[in-house]
């Protein structure tokens, strides 16, 4: 095998790392105008293409599958080929999935705003579409587990089981899920009904949280988090006990987005108690990330990429404890339908999802590039940026969630309602002011991320990494 | 052979792997999902099931298009302030027809599963054209183009109904017939506002006692 046959692919990487924060922009630019909208509802010149509900799916897919689907294939293909030793199984499949993927999320979003919409929350692109992403998706199966299956260490690293179940049961979900019989190229009609199809969507909808948004993000943290700390995990054992329990548990929770609807009640009762069950795998794993820097913690003072990824470790723990709590039928009866439901949503996405992939690209970037960081101060001042924008996020929809649903629910002596819902929505303008101020701040440190990068990256050839030799004892008898 | 040992084949073992989450990842899945798809009470036509006509039928699509789920919730909560707010709560029987369901996550607006029959088609109209014309504080969008586009933009109708007939709604070759004269000379908005009040209608008091 020659020399060259060895270099890791690693222009892709940095072409999904750009792409990935394209999308960051667009997307949370559309949510910025979203919550404007709520604010000054006149925002959409009545042109159908901006109207409140064409719009907000475009955020919803723009973030997941732009922004974290791009950034998810950036991270799996850098560290896989790392944790293997070996290049990319099949480049030029890889490439393809790379460009494909951006063109469906470009021509998905444009679907979405002409109103081709199946209204399954996070499944709404219409069935050609959830036919090129299977494509795609398998695609991406076979450079990440061909890869796998060339390894020349014998052990497959923790990272790599996340992201392989990210992509194994992302795959049966989104199949299942849109099963429909097609009309015409734009409209199909679901293959479930009513209460059955609520049931499939919301297996579907808290699991692709589970395993796109937890699952490969967590594949991103067993990664990132050991290497830029310079310790080994802290629990080997802990690792595979967590991740297990979580591929196990999570797919068990989805019911709990149908409290006090009309699917049978055991299956509500039994959503519940999976949804408590699942913190102790989420624990577990923040548990295991915070020992592993516990010894590094000096590193921080003056890293910003270690910064972000510790404090999406925080806001980790902070929403998987939060989402338990909220399936509780007690406290889902207030929280459900209001806007707490949209805060503990952020505290996931931008808390976690976000910051985890700014810590990773902080730290990617420059090792790419092979030079340091354009302006660690900039990326400090970020980290500021997106930690304030996300409190104010979560706070100001905690205060307007908490009391739309008591203000709802409240009656007075003689069973009367207290408050008629137009008093409560009116009530409701000062949280969504603070929560456009609280977007506007995370974008623009979103923005700065953008201009940090593209300044370390200009005008640098990326650096070429050849796999370096593996410690015999666990090599792959060749 | 212990626990450890056990994982390192697994870990060791691309192929073991992926069967590995598969199989784990599935169960869950088996036990709540095959239980509830195969209940036939759920899927089972009642007096309170509504077939929904031809122009309903547009008019939810229209309501799906321009994204009304994401505000407006279709599922009222068997609770004291939500069936004062707005009437019995939503049964399984009422969705039969839904193809995709609408049950919402958000209530940035009101419920609507029980909406049909307390406005007039009037003052949906002037609601849907501009809001703030009848509710000074609302911050609900505009929707003046559904006033001016003939309902039969919205797709072709007959064969929605071929579809639907395949996956079990009971439409007559006269219904299909029917179709697309039934939606001749309406606008987007009248078909909206046909859907928007039979919403909940289909509801019989004597089954609620």
């Amino acid at each position: 095998m020659n020399q060259s046959n060895k270099t890791y692919h690693d222009k892709i990487v940095i072409r999904l790392i750009q792409f990935s924060i394209l999308w960051a922009i667009a997307a949370m630019l559309t949510g910025v105008y979203l919550s404007a909208e709520l604010v000054w509802p006149t925002l959409d010149f009545g042109q159908f293409w901006l109207s409140f509900g064409r719009l907000r799916p475009l955020h919803t897919n723009g973030i997941i599958f732009g922004f974290g689907v791009s950034a998810l294939m950036a991270t799996a293909f850098y560290s896989v080929q790392r944790t293997s030793h070996t290049p990319l199984f099949l480049p030029g499949l890889a490439w393809f999935c790379c460009y494909a993927w951006q063109l469906l999320v470009l021509t998905g979003g444009l679907s979405l705003l002409a109103g081709f919409n199946t209204a399954k929350e996070y499944a709404e692109l219409e069935w050609p579409f959830d036919i090129a992403i299977t494509v795609i998706w398998v695609c991406f199966a076979i450079v990440f587990f061909g890869t796998v299956a060339n390894r020349k260490i014998k052990p497959i690293y923790i990272s790599n089981w996340f992201y392989g179940a990210l992509i194994i049961v992302i795959a049966m979900l989104h199949i299942v899920n849109n099963l429909a019989i097609p009309v015409s190229l734009g409209k199909s009609y679901s293959l479930y009904a009513g209460a059955k199809d609520a049931m499939v969507q919301w297996w579907y909808g808290h699991n692709a949280v589970g395993f796109l948004l937890t699952g490969g993000f967590l594949g991103m943290l067993y990664y990132f988090l050991p290497k830029h700390a310079e310790r080994p995990i802290w629990s080997y054992r802990l690792s595979i006990v967590a991740f297990w329990a979580f591929v196990y548990s999570y797919i068990w929770a989805g019911p709990h987005h149908l409290h006090y609807s009309s699917i049978p009640e055991w299956v509500q009762s039994l959503g519940m108690v999976m949804s408590v069950i699942l913190l102790a795998p989420s624990w577990a794993t923040m548990v295991n990330g915070i020992m592993t820097v516990s010894t590094a913690w000096e590193k921080l003072r003056k890293d910003p990429a270690l910064k972000f990824i510790v404090l999406s470790l925080a806001f980790y723990g902070l929403a998987t404890f939060e989402g338990p709590m909220m399936s509780l039928r007690s406290v889902n009866v207030v929280s459900h339908f209001t806007d707490w439901t949209i805060g503990h949503v952020h505290s996931g996405a931008l808390g976690w999802n976000a910051m985890i992939t700014y810590g990773t690209f902080y730290f990617m970037v420059p090792r790419l590039a092979g030079r340091e960081l354009y302006s660690s101060q900039l990326a400090h001042l970020h980290f500021w940026l997106a930690l304030a924008g996300t409190m104010l996020y979560i706070m100001a929809m905690w205060a307007a969630g908490v009391s739309q649903g008591l203000l709802w629910l409240s009656v007075d002596q003689i069973g009367e309602l207290s408050f008629s819902f137009k008093e409560v929505m009116a009530s409701m303008a000062p949280y969504y002011l603070l929560r456009l101020v609280a977007g506007v701040i995370f974008l623009f440190g979103t923005v700065l991320m953008a201009y940090n990068l593209f300044m370390t990256l200009k005008g640098q050839l990326p650096v070429r990494v050849t796999a370096p030799p593996v410690n015999p004892a666990f090599a792959v008898a060749s | 052979m212990s626990g450890l040992s056990l994982h390192r084949k697994i870990e060791e073992n691309t192929g073991l792997l992926i069967f590995g989450i598969l199989f784990v990842s599935a169960i869950g899945g088996l036990v709540q999902l095959l239980p509830v798809l195969n209940q036939e009470s759920l899927a089972i036509a009642t007096e309170n099931t509504r077939l929904y006509s031809a122009v309903e039928l547009t008019g939810r699509d229209i309501y799906i298009r321009e994204g009304c789920h994401v505000c407006h919730t279709q599922q009222v909560r068997p609770l004291v302030a939500e069936l004062e707010r707005y009437g019995p709560y939503s049964r399984a029987d009422e969705f039969v027809y839904d193809r995709p369901f609408l049950w919402g996550s958000k209530r940035t607006g009101p419920d609507l599963h029980r909406i049909g029959g307390k406005f007039s088609d009037d003052w949906h109209r002037i609601h849907l054209i501009n809001p703030r014309a009848v509710i000074p504080n609302s911050i609900m969008p505009a929707y003046p183009w559904l006033d001016s586009t003939p309902a039969s933009a919205t797709g072709n109708i007959t064969a929605k109904l071929r579809t639907l007939v395949l996956l079990g709604h009971p439409y007559t070759e006269q219904d299909m017939a029917n179709a697309e004269s039934d939606l001749a000379g309406l606008t987007e908005m009248q078909a909206l506002i046909a859907y928007l009040q039979m919403l909940g209608l289909g509801y019989s008091e004597e089954v609620m006692q």
